[in-house]
């Protein structure tokens, strides 16, 4: 999933300064999972801004809404008769969302309420660690199901790197090294003969390297 | 038991500290109370295994907030007691309610009553 994490509530009141009528705006996916843009969020944040606002005499107005998703048209939709009511919106969607948002309601304002980090697991109750980078070309099979272009500080395809010590990545002794890892779990599955096989260059030209990118499924568009 | 105790809060009964969530607490600074204690068992002897130390990391989340909000962190509290420690109940009420005097009224709280005012 997309981990993001919340960002700073004083960042979000200097954001929020110039308008009177907000709408802070949940989605009920990757985010609520993450605990930083959900419906609990969302009445958390918007509390927390009333009572800063309130305090300086303000007569702003925040409102609450959760939508099931804010990277799609058909959840979008579900707040178009509201959004006349509104100054601006502080979406505490991922970043695609608070910019779908912004694309279908071209007029409002929009404030982002979280940091969008990476595309990752939840390892228990209050830690994400990040797995994928959308390289666009995924080269698990290979890899032992462990991502090198994720895990690896280098990206190397070929690893370790002369950094490797007692399984750690040089960069931290806290991070495992990604091909310690791969070596690892290609040994317990008895395929260590696959790590013999040298990886060529890999084409970054599906990564973001290569501008933004786009999946056209010509099969199921209608 | 008759136990001297303030009588300016008000109980809110729930089955298990682990009920009580951030909103909870947020809501009633929000409509101006000047504090709010959250009393769970004895850390270790929660029925439900972990109600009270989620419960304990929920008032700190409020105190922080509260702090960045300009209410105050020191507002909120969470105290722990067994079941059968009516007196000490008692004891807890007396000092937040002192606690809380010392602080003054909430700036939330005044807000509002001059907002009604000039309203
Ligand atoms: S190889 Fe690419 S697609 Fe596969 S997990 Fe790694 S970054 Fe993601
Ligand atoms: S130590 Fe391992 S994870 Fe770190 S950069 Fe080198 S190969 Fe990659």
């Amino acid at each position: 999933m997309i981990v993001a994490d919340k960002k700073p509530i004083e960042e979000i009141i200097e954001t929020v300064k110039p308008y009177d009528r907000i709408l802070v705006l949940g989605c009920n996916e990757c985010v609520t999972v993450c605990e930083a843009g959900g419906k609990k969020e969302v009445e958390v944040l918007a509390s927390a801004l009333r009572m800063h606002f309130i305090q300086q005499g303000s007569k702003k107005n925040f409102d609450e809404r959760t939508l099931e998703r804010q990277c799609d048209h058909e959840y979008l939709e579900e707040i178009r008769d509201i959004m006349d009511n509104y100054d601006a919106v502080l979406s505490l969607a991922c970043g695609v969302g608070v910019q779908f948002m912004a694309e279908k309601y071209h007029t409002t304002p929009l404030i982002p309420g979280v940091n969008t980090c990476f595309l990752g697991a939840t390892e228990k109750r209050g830690l994400w660690t990040e797995r994928c980078q959308a390289c666009g070309s995924c080269v698990l099979a290979h890899t032992a199901g462990i991502c090198p272009i994720s895990r690896c500080a280098k990206r190397v395809m070929n690893g370790p790197c002369g950094g490797s010590t007692g399984g750690k990545c040089e960069i931290n002794k806290d991070v495992d090294c990604a091909w310690q890892l791969i070596i690892d779990r290609l040994r317990d599955l008895d395929r260590m003969d696959e790590y013999e096989i040298v990886t060529p260059i890999k084409d970054w030209s599906t990564e973001r390297a290569g501008g933004p990118r786009t999946v056209a499924r010509e099969d199921v568009q209608v | 038991m008759r136990l001297k105790c303030p009588t300016n809060f008000r109980i809110i009964r729930l089955p298990c500290t682990g009920k009580v969530d951030v909103i909870h607490m947020l809501r009633a600074f929000e409509k101006g109370a000047d504090g709010v204690f959250v009393v769970g068992c004895m850390e270790g002897d929660c029925h439900f295994k972990t109600g009270n130390f989620r419960a304990r990391k929920r008032v700190e989340q409020v105190a922080a907030i509260l702090d960045t909000v300009g209410v105050g962190g020191e507002r909120v509290r969470m105290y722990n007691l067994s079941s059968g420690e009516g007196p000490l109940f008692a004891q807890y009420a007396i000092e937040m309610d002192a606690h809380i005097r010392a602080l003054g009224p909430s700036p939330v709280g005044t807000a509002l009553k001059a907002q009604m005012t000039a309203a």
